[in-house]
């Protein structure tokens, strides 16, 4: 999708990889640790490439690889990932009326490469879907700038990952810059009283609900954060939601 | 090296399969159909709850539980990531800031 020219012509394309630019450092680290540790948990250098490539989908191939290594069933690892992806699914929720212009194929192609940041960054540039098919466009190049600098950067540092996968130390911890990577752009989303309560509320409900399997307490953990913000929301009309325009 | 288990190949794609279903899960059906209006008041919430709910366990968590101890270059990395964006406003410059912390308290002494 981001290969297209249509969207490479608008300025929001260029807008969209500048955005994206400024975490590449980070995606670019989980994704050789991510191309590292498929190796070190037991696939063979042409599999892991063939994951990277095909599933580009990080938590839930460092999921299944352990999994495939064990020899269990093909349905157990798919729900498996499936429920490692399920903060995808709310996602799309909220990306619909933003793509249902576009063909159906264009529509599942879009979502396909669309990962957490494109979709962070497309939320807080955003806030409502465009009024007229041009300022649809032009969210959607935006959104393609975003993929395809997430997508060079992750899958560029996976294949070295993969391919040096002894020579890079575990210990060191590298995988951690991802991480800050998310740490910067959620103190970026915070502009809100509210916002800083969802981050609070998420983070405490992710650390108590760890034990859940799959990485449910990812789901679990936005479902109560936005939860208790809509009841806070509701408890304090006349503070209009921390100044409306936010997403 | 680069044995490929037809079982795996399978595998690999059907996982394939599940990031397409799953990324792209709203926009399988065509119908006409919108969320309800708590639904999308709710959803400003979820990309900043979504992150938190990544990052915050990676600080404050080893092995399935709190840290118990504060030798930990994690801690020390975040502390200095968001001070420099409270700082600076830059997300890279956050990167930066936290590994020029973790890779020496990591390397160097081992936390």
């Amino acid at each position: 999708m981001f290969y297209l020219r249509e969207h490479r012509q608008r300025a929001e394309f260029w807008e969209g990889v500048r955005d994206q630019g400024t975490v590449a450092m980070g995606i670019g680290a989980w994704g050789l640790m991510t191309g590292v540790a498929m190796v070190k948990s037991g696939l063979s250098v042409l599999e892991a490439l063939l994951m990277t490539l095909i599933v580009y989908a990080g938590s839930a191939q460092l999921a299944a690889v352990p999994m495939i290594a064990a020899g269990a069933p093909l349905w157990v690892i798919l729900t498996a990932a499936f429920c490692v992806n399920l903060r995808f699914v709310v996602f799309s929720a909220h990306l619909r009326p933003y793509l249902m212009h576009l063909p159906r194929w264009q529509r599942l192609v879009s979502g396909y490469v669309t990962g957490d940041l494109s979709y962070v960054f497309f939320a807080r540039r955003f806030p409502k879907p465009g009024q007229s098919p041009d300022e649809l466009a032009r969210q959607q190049a935006y959104l393609m700038g975003n993929c395809a600098v997430n997508y060079i950067a992750w899958m560029v540092a996976s294949v070295v990952g993969i391919v040096l996968a002894n020579a890079i130390p575990t210990e060191w911890g590298l995988g951690f810059a991802g991480i800050l990577a998310l740490l910067g752009v959620l103190s970026s989303l915070a502009s809100s009283p509210l916002r800083i309560v969802s981050a609070g509320v998420a983070g405490a409900a992710a650390v108590v609900a760890w034990a859940l399997p799959l990485k449910l307490n990812i789901l679990v953990a936005i479902a109560s954060a936005v939860a208790i913000c809509l009841v806070l929301e509701k408890a304090m009309p006349h503070r209009p939601a921390a100044g409306a325009p936010h997403v | 090296m680069f044995d490929l288990d037809p079982w795996t190949l399978l595998t690999i794609v059907a996982l394939g399969c599940i990031t397409v279903i799953t990324r792209g899960f709203f926009f399988l059906s065509d119908k006409p159909w919108t969320l309800p209006h708590w639904a999308q008041r709710g959803l400003q919430y979820a990309p900043i709850a979504a992150l938190a709910a990544v990052v915050v366990p990676e600080i404050v968590m080893a092995q399935g539980e709190l840290v118990r101890t504060w030798q930990d270059a994690r801690l020390f990395a975040a502390a200095a990531g968001g001070a420099w964006f409270y700082w600076r406003r830059g997300v890279l410059g956050t990167i930066v800031a936290g590994m020029l912390v973790y890779l020496p308290l990591r390397i160097g002494l081992g936390w």
